[in-house]
């Protein structure tokens, strides 16, 4: 059921991946409108992380379309064949796109605020003594401005979670992407990295989320996407999917995580 | 101990060819050495296999014949074949084999760095470029450091290869003096001066390693 209500920030269509002879997405399509928070939950190996990696290029894709904010990222002809846009438009296209990772990859030889400032200065040529001010105000948001100048190895993995999403909100993105986000965090660090997400969604972010956690994508997701096997399952508003799953294998998933 | 004093002068002007040497070479080496590393993990089959084959070379034949090569054969090699003067010729020698090396622990130092710093990197919007100079070659250089301690101390010693083309190092000057004078006393003074040299050199680079452990990986 793709969302009638604004213009779509998203439009993936028929996506297909192959990684060799194995086939992760089978044809995926997705719309995502202005602000919608969309979790994505499924199994291990479903195709999910895939499908993310895919919208902001970190794969590349087989077969068919991907719309960011009406622009074409990648198109497919009716010979099958398929066409990125040139290197520059790939790039300025996913800049409208953050991305936070289940391993944080931060800057290991940066500091916080140099982690977060680095890409305004290095990629949109931003002053520093301009960037400083709004990156401290992000850390502030996120709860670790007296944090600034630490190394990432000094802090939690709750924390280095917190500061990527700082670092991604600093090159003031249209869209957040989170891939797995708490997976790699100790179970009493997951609460802190989602209330940031959940603070960003209440600010109207439009955000794409895979994650395992169902409490999150109950009570945040305006819409829970199911993937399994490389295909869209269902997707309907959390509460539906959540109260009256319709497909057997949703069911049973849910069932499983609950 | 006024022997020692009148040989100094001769071994002090040795200590200046060896220095001229181990400078020239390190300064020229070390950047030759990370543009032939990021030839050789280019995606381009081509050009990574020349680099693969050229460090093959450098590598598996010793450099005191390289040496002899530029200095002897070069002059009738038809087309590139030049002339070039004794200290030029050394320096030339030097730098390739040199490089070689250092590429190779560039190359190790960058495929080090998780891919998940690319990928970071990448969604911020940097280029391969950018990402190279700010993100991974600085990290590059804290984990290099130790093996690039070691070939740069290595490099101290084989300055004393030079005397193959007749050139007075170190080395040479003091054995010079030795079969002038029959006493070993000039050996034990050339090796005084080489441990000051490697004395320097270890303790730089324990610095540098100091600075570098501000941050954990």
């Amino acid at each position: 059921m793709p969302s009638m209500m604004n213009e779509a920030m998203i439009r993936a269509v028929d996506v297909h991946k192959h990684f060799g002879p194995v086939e992760v997405l089978k044809g995926v399509s997705l719309d995502v409108g202005k602000g919608e928070v969309i979790a994505v939950i499924g199994p291990s190996g479903s195709g999910k992380s895939t499908f993310l990696r895919c919208l902001i290029h970190l794969e590349t894709v087989h077969r068919g379309t991907i719309e960011i904010e009406g622009e074409k990222l990648v198109s497919t002809d009716a010979g099958g064949h398929c066409h990125y846009v040139a290197e520059p438009d790939i790039r300025r296209i996913c800049g409208k796109m953050g991305m936070v990772f289940q391993h944080f990859n931060l800057f290991p030889h940066l500091t916080v605020l140099q982690n977060v400032i680095e890409a305004p200065i290095t990629v949109k040529g931003v002053r520093r003594d301009e960037i400083v001010p709004k990156a401290e105000a992000l850390l502030r948001k996120v709860g670790l401005f007296e944090k600034r100048d630490a190394y990432p190895s000094r802090l939690s993995g709750g924390q280095k979670q917190r500061v990527a999403i700082a670092r991604a909100l600093a090159m003031e993105p249209d869209i957040m992407l989170f891939d797995e986000p708490t997976s790699a965090l100790d179970p009493e660090l997951t609460g802190e990295v989602l209330r940031t997400m959940r603070e960003l969604a209440e600010e109207h972010m439009t955000m794409v989320v895979v994650t395992h956690e169902m409490a999150f994508a109950r009570e945040v997701a305006s819409r829970v996407v199911f993937m399994d096997e490389g295909n869209i399952v269902e997707a309907r508003p959390a509460r539906e999917l959540f109260a009256s799953p319709q497909h057997p294998r949703t069911r049973a998933f849910l069932e499983n995580m609950l | 101990m006024n022997y020692v004093f009148d040989i100094l002068p001769p071994l002090l002007h040795g200590t200046g060819v060896t220095l001229q040497v181990f400078c020239i070479t390190l300064v020229l080496s070390v950047p030759l050495g990370l543009a032939l590393a990021l030839l050789r993990i280019s995606r381009f089959r081509l050009v990574s296999n020349l680099v693969n084959g050229y460090i093959w070379l450098m590598r598996g034949t010793p450099l005191m014949l390289q040496m002899l090569f530029i200095y002897f054969a070069l002059p009738f090699v038809p087309v590139v074949g030049i002339r070039l003067p004794d200290f030029p010729s050394a320096i030339v020698a030097f730098v390739l084999n040199y490089a070689a090396y250092f590429a190779e622990i560039f190359r190790a130092g960058i495929q080090s760095i998780d891919r998940g710093q690319y990928e970071g990197a990448r969604v911020l919007g940097l280029t391969y470029a950018q990402t190279m100079r700010r993100i991974v070659l600085p990290q590059v250089v804290k984990r290099i450091l130790p093996p690039i301690s070691n070939e740069t101390i290595t490099l101290v010693k084989d300055t004393s290869l030079i005397y193959v083309l007749a050139m007075n190092d170190l080395l040479r000057a003091a054995r010079g003096i030795v079969q002038r004078d029959f006493t070993t006393t000039p050996f034990v003074v050339a090796a005084t001066f080489y441990l000051i040299m490697t004395l320097v050199l270890t303790y730089g680079f324990q610095r540098l390693e100091k600075k570098y452990a501000v941050y954990d990986e």
